[in-house]
This record gives C-alpha cells, structure tokens and sequence, in this order.
C-alpha cells in the first residue's frame, strides 16, 4: 500500500528506527524469535531424519506398544505448545509495551 | 460389491437432510452478516473486527481440510506411523506463521499479500508476481478440494456414476459461490467457525468413544490395531512403512516434510486470514488459539486413525470405495451406525465448502485488489465499489473454473495436489515475505526472481516427476516423461527461491531506505496500522 495517500508530512520513520527505543524493541524482537525458529526447525529436522533413518531406534518399545517413535511425535507436539506459550509470555512482557509506547508516541506526534 | 463395503447401513436421505440442516443454516448467517458488508475493506478483510479468537476458530476451519480430517485418518489407519508424520508437519509449520509472520504482515498489510511487498518496492510488478503466485496456490488447492468431494460423494451419498458426481460437485460449488458473493469475508468467517466447531465436536466425539472401548488406554488400542492386520501388523506402529522401501523414496519424504513445515505460513488463503483481525495483537491470539485447536484435532485423528484400523480393519478401508479417505466415515459408522455416519458425513462436506469458500475469497481478492485496482487501474480507480463488484465476478469465474475442474480432477490424487500446493507455497512465497519483512537489502529484482523462479522451478519439477508420469500412481500411468526422482520438489525448488531472492537483490541497485525505516517501524509497532471499522 502506499503513502501517499496519508497526506503531508508523516512521522520521520528514519529517527524513530534509530532511536534507543525503537532499537530495544527489536533487538529483543529477533533476540526471541529468530533462536526460536532455528532450534524449533533442527528439533523437527532430527526427528524428521530420525523417523526416517533410524527405524530401529524409532521401534524400540518403551512400555506396552508405545514406541520412541510415538513418544518423539508427541514431544512435537509437546514443544509446539510450549513455544507458543513462551512466545505469549515474552511478547506480552517484553514487546508491547515498548511497541505501544512507540506507537502512541508516533500517532500523537502526527496528529499535531 | 466393493459398494456394499464402502455404505453399507449409510441412509443417503439422512445424510443429505443433515448436510442441507447445515447449508441452510450458514446461508442464514451468511444473508444476516451481508447486511453490514458494504465496503472493499468489508468484503476483504471483514472491517478488521472478528476478535483473536474468533478468527483462531476460522483459521482451524480454514486449515483443516478434507485432507486434514479424512486423508491423515486414513494414512494412520493404513500406513500407520507414517500417516502421523504429516500432522506434525502441518501443526509445527504454524510456529513460523507465530514468531515470524502474523503480526508483522498484520501491522503492514491491508488485504493481501501482494500489500506487504508493494510497501517499499515498485507495486506494479510485485502486485502482479504476487497475485500470480496467489492464483497458482489457491488453484492447485481449490482443484484437490473439488476432485476430493466426487471421491466422498461416491461413498457417502452411494451415488455411483460419473454425472450424478459432476451434479453434486457443482451444487457443492454454488453453495459456495453464494457464501463468498453474498457473505464476503464476514460471511465467509461465519462458515469457517461453524464448521470448525462441528469437526472438532464430531472428532472429539468419537475419539472418546474410541478411546471407551479400549479401557482409555492407547497402547491397548494400539495393540488392537496391530492384531486386527495379523501378520506384519507391527509395521504399524513403527516408522518406515510407506517411505521408508528405498533411498529415493526417503530423500522424498525430507522432501515433503520441508514443504509441510515451510508451507503454511505461504498459503494465502491463511494469510488473508490475519487482516480479519483489529490489531497484531489479536492476530499473534488467533494464531495461538489455531495452534492449541489444530494440535488438539491431530492428536484425535492419532486415535481415530489407529481406531479405524483396529475397529473397521485397513484391509477393508483400502476396498472401500473412496479408498484410505473412507476410513473416518467408515469408523464412524462402525461406533454409532448410520445417525453417526451421517453426521460425519455432513461434516466432511462442510468442511469441503468451507474451505473451498475461503480460498475463493482469497483468489478473487488477489484478482481484484492486486491486478485490477493496483496493476490494470494503476490504484488511481478511487471507486472502491467498482473493486469489490470485480472481486465478486472474479469469485463466480474461479468458482465456476473450480466446479470445471473438480468434475475433470474427480478421482484423480488428491493428496499430490495438495502436496503441490504446500510446495508452490514455500517456494514462491514464503522467500519473498520473510525477505520482505526482515531483510533491509532485499529489493523489486529480488522479489520477482523469487516468486517467478521458485513458481518456475517449483511446478517445472512436478511436471517431470514421478507424481505427473511413469509410476502407477501418476496423474498419467500411460507415459513417462519424468526424469526429477523425487514427487516433492520442495527439497531443491526452496532452496533454490531463498538463494534467487538473494542473488536478485544483490545485483539490483535499487535501494529505499526510507521506506525501510519506515516498514520496519511500523510493522513492529503497528503505528499507522489499518484500523478495524465499526458499524
């Protein structure tokens, strides 16, 4: 979409990214997620690779006729929900206050 | 005689009756929601005002498809574990749509994809690439949704010929149209909650019931399962029964699970999703209420898989007319005869209309939004009615070209359509969006060379794979014209889109930096963000 429609002058995006503030806010935006991914997607690459190349070891029987297979895709699902919770957690704490202090400090400017 | 397996005890008339029950009642929904929906950014984007969870329960209606609910049911139910590797695929893929995607493209986009990367590039050529992309996605998914419901018809409303199919099919597909047209997004949101209410319902329903029989012990029902096969049932529980015969077929499988993964947070139909939604904050809350939902639904279908195959047997499932898809209604017919079947029956229909409806919306949007208002009208046609009145033909003509190529596609593999889907997805659009929002160097050239190489690449390689000719599962068994050994591209056209966004942008000049500055800020904070409107 663009700008141009916004009217005169808008905030000056240049100083807003540079400032204290605005680099705080993202540096612990991608400080939480981009760790995150790597580690989720290498948690799922092995079990991946596991359940493809080591069948034996996916076969073995912990207890009755559930498997190390079995208990490793349920720990995806396990970890998928814990991710997500964290994520909350951390977002709800560290981000958005930073990120609604920011905006209301832009919005108000550009009203004036 | 093979028939007689498949519907044995369904009553045809009790299952159109309760299907009907549900259409009429979501086109009442639908006429009502239509009344507020006047506007592009109502027919869109619903006026930004469903709330977090709200959309959370339309993005699960949205993701679980007929392949979702039938088709991993009955891969669990005949190729055991292997059929559980899929889910999980599909359920981590979201965590990438959480931490990376939803909110930001929520804070910088309007209705669709094609909004996000026209921010700071030149919006002709991206909104074109863009919609492109979009339309080649939602076809592939549209026309594997479509050819699904003629294989259902066949087994649950025991209509046998080809021509009674195409009826249903089409009927199928004016519902649908109707939703999208009268309804937009709003109506379209209604569809997806009410359906993804009664699938979960039906599925949570009758894993208890399952689960009952089996004392609520897993690895009793397990053991059943195995037993129920006889000799060689053990394979059942253990990975490696459908990919694992040869090295070709395990580098497919790596193959597939990187598409899966990289694949949702692609799709656009599940983009569009995140604009229904009044700021990024109820976009990250839908996105985790989808995440607990559409990981609660797998985990039933783990048990309703497994009780298939110990309580209807994958011999008679594989018989079955409808083949592996029939293992859900057959199971539920085995648990609560014909009223259950009929029930799930209904709801396995639902779910084909409501998932055919929100990717027509998503299409016809694309169309209108990008190509007409941006691209033909070069986003000076101020009349805003004039675009959603051509997102509402666009709507009929996909739907009237999903309904054509439904009736041509019935009986055709499902599943590699929508493996080819997820593959266009990762490829063609997932670079472009991650590069879009995290990267300051990235640029028009580098956009393009990614959506168009990775659409090229991606879609080139299916057509000279196993999947298109040369084995007995091809789309064409007659010929063989392919020479690519895998049937998933994923492993090689991902790769190879991620590195062509990056190469194109390298030796492009063209740099905005302001723009960035101005991208970045607001796509963390959401200043400046399209805000929800109110009636």
């Amino acid at each position: 979409m663009s700008t141009t429609d916004q009217g005169p002058p808008g905030p000056d995006w240049e100083t807003i990214q540079q400032s204290a503030e605005f680099t705080q806010l993202r540096r612990r935006l991608r400080g939480f997620v981009f760790p995150m991914t790597i580690a989720f997607l290498a948690w799922y690459l092995l079990y991946v690779l596991l359940s493809d190349y080591a069948h034996e070891f996916m076969a073995t029987k912990v207890f009755g006729n559930i498997d190390i297979g079995l208990i490793f895709g349920l720990l995806q699902f396990v970890s998928t929900f814990l991710i997500t919770s964290l994520y909350v957690r951390h977002a709800n704490r560290k981000l958005d206050p930073v990120a609604d202090k920011i905006r209301a400090d832009v919005e108000g400017g550009a009203q004036k | 005689m093979k028939l007689a397996a498949g519907v044995e005890g369904s009553n045809t008339w009790l299952n159109i009756g309760i299907f009907g029950l549900f259409v009429v009642i979501t086109l009442v929904i639908v006429f009502r929601a239509s009344r507020t929906s006047k506007t592009a950014v109502d027919y869109y984007a619903a006026g930004h005002s469903f709330t977090g969870a709200q959309n959370g329960v339309a993005i699960s209606g949205d993701y679980l498809s007929a392949a979702s609910f039938l088709g991993i049911a009955g891969a669990i139910a005949v190729n055991g574990y292997d059929g559980f590797l899929y889910s999980i695929g599909f359920l981590v893929a979201w965590l990438i749509a959480l931490l990376l995607v939803a909110e930001l493209l929520r804070n910088t986009g309007k209705y669709t994809m094609g909004d996000v990367l026209a921010f700071r590039m030149r919006q002709r050529p991206v909104r074109a690439a863009a919609a492109t992309s979009t339309l080649v996605v939602s076809f592939f998914y549209l026309l594997a949704q479509m050819a699904g419901a003629g294989g259902l018809v066949a087994l649950l409303l025991n209509i046998e010929n080809k021509a009674g199919q195409a009826l249903v099919i089409a009927v199928v597909g004016i519902v649908m149209i109707l939703y999208v047209i009268i309804g937009g997004m709003r109506g379209t949101t209604w569809v997806q909650i009410i359906k993804a209410t009664l699938l979960i319902a039906g599925a949570f329903l009758m894993t208890v019931w399952v689960l009952g029989k089996y004392g609520f012990n897993l690895s009793s029902l397990l053991g059943a399962a195995v037993e129920r096969v006889g000799e060689g049932g053990a394979a059942l529980l253990d990975p490696g029964k459908q990919y694992g015969a040869t090295g070709v077929s395990r580098l497919d499988f790596v193959s597939l699970a990187l598409a899966l993964v990289l694949g949702t947070a692609g799709l656009p139909h599940i983009l569009m999703r995140f604009y229904t939604v009044p700021t990024a904050k109820e976009a990250r809350k839908s996105v985790v209420w989808a995440i607990w939902l559409i990981g609660i639904f797998y985990l039933f279908t783990l048990v309703l898989g497994y009780g298939a195959g110990a309580l209807v047997g994958a011999d008679v499932i594989s018989a079955a007319p409808g083949g592996v898809n029939s293992a859900a209604p057959l199971l539920a017919y085995a648990l609560g005869g014909t009223v259950l079947l009929g029930i799930i029956a209904a709801v396995a229909f639902a779910t084909i209309l409501a998932v055919v409806a929100g990717l027509t919306i998503t299409a016809s949007a694309s169309f209108a939004h990008d190509i007409y208002a941006n691209v033909i009208k070069k986003g000076e046609a101020d009349d805003k009615e004039a675009e959603v009145r051509v997102a509402r033909i666009t709507a009929l003509v996909i739907g009237a070209v999903a309904i054509g190529g439904g009736i041509i596609a019935n009986g055709q593999n499902i599943a590699f359509l929508v493996a080819l889907a997820f593959a266009v997805a990762a490829s063609a659009n997932l670079p472009t969006i991650l590069y879009s929002l995290f990267w300051k160097g990235f640029n028009t050239r580098g956009a393009l060379w990614s959506i168009y190489g990775g659409l090229i690449v991606c879609v080139g390689l299916i057509i000279f794979s196993p999947a298109v000719s040369g084995g007995e599962k091809s789309m064409f068994p007659s010929v063989d014209f392919h020479w690519f050994p895998l049937s998933n591209p994923g492993l090689v056209s991902i790769p190879v889109a991620f590195l062509l966004g990056y190469i194109g942008s390298k030796t492009s000049k063209e740099s905005d930096e302001k723009k960035y500055a101005e991208m970045e800020v607001r796509s963390l904070t959401g200043a400046g963000a399209e805000k929800a409107v109110s009636h």
